[in-house]
């Protein structure tokens, strides 16, 4: 197996998903599209470590999949809080901040 | 650059690479349709198959407890939280319209040049290089022995981040 098999799956992943990032106005599906970004940079983390032999990649990449899950539950959590006060979560609308 | 010789040299795993490209392919597609299709359900469903599939390739790679840690924090409970979110915030379950931006095709060139130029640096760094093929499996014990040796620091700071978004998320959903 080559090195750059894997990452360019995680390459191709990650631009998925900055694609979602960029194209949804669904504030759920945007958090999807992170989590395919999350996914890839695990995929090379993990390819890392299988060329270095050694467990650092392991580590990162626990350590990335509990920092995704909290995003996650605080991310939905928000998203919840802002159709309870506005019914819509389309990121387009949410422009009090704006200057 | 990639050539032939590399991709048909001796110690080629050819079971191996055939489920490579299978499940990236089923990847691939897959995290196209999360990122097309009008249903938010269906993309919830579809980011299962990207998930299990980067579980299969964790096992590819030797990592089996990164593997099945996937498996449990990604599809069981992560899933689960974005089909509820998905579930609380829409009235009707179906296909939509306005689930893009209006200038949703800004970001099919941004993706595509940025994948470019990812791979025109993967390829030109790393070539045909092969992974070693006698690798062994990092066992649980060398990753315990990570997490609380040298990455004790960084373990305590996510788990008082856990702790803050578990904290955070009940405050921040609670009805009054």
């Amino acid at each position: 197996m080559l090195t750059s098999q894997f990452l360019l799956l995680g390459a191709i992943l990650f631009c998925i998903g900055v694609y979602g990032v960029i194209a949804r106005k669904n504030a759920v599906l945007v958090l999807m599209s992170i989590e395919l970004i999350l996914n890839s940079v695990n995929i090379n983390l993990l390819a890392f470590a299988l060329r270095n032999g050694s467990a650092d990649g392991h580590t990162f990449a626990l350590y990335i999949i509990a920092v995704a899950a909290a995003e996650v539950g605080v991310g939905l959590a928000m998203v919840l809080l802002i159709y309870r006060n506005r019914r819509s979560i389309g990121l387009d609308e949410l422009s009090e901040m704006r200057g | 650059m990639m050539s032939v010789a590399a991709v048909f040299s001796a110690d080629l795993l050819v079971a191996q690479n055939i489920g490579f490209a299978v499940v990236a392919l089923l990847m691939i597609v897959a995290a196209l349709r999360v990122v097309t299709t009008k249903n938010v359900v269906h993309a919830a469903l579809w980011l299962v198959t990207v998930l299990a599939g980067a579980a299969a390739q964790y096992v590819l790679l030797a990592a089996e407890f990164v593997a099945v840690t996937q498996v449990l924090v990604y599809i069981g409970a992560v899933m689960v939280l974005f089909l509820f979110g998905t579930m609380l915030t829409r009235a009707r379950i179906g296909a939509e319209r306005d689930l893009n931006n209006p200038y949703w095709r800004l970001g099919i060139p941004v993706a595509g040049l940025l994948f470019a130029a990812m791979a025109i640096a993967l390829v030109s760094s790393f070539g045909d290089e092969q992974l070693p093929s006698d690798a062994r499996v990092v066992p649980i014990a060398d990753i315990s022995d990570q997490i609380f040796g040298p990455y004790l620091l960084p373990f305590w700071a996510l788990s008082f981040v856990l702790l803050a978004a578990i904290i955070g998320a009940i405050v921040l959903a609670r009805k009054d």
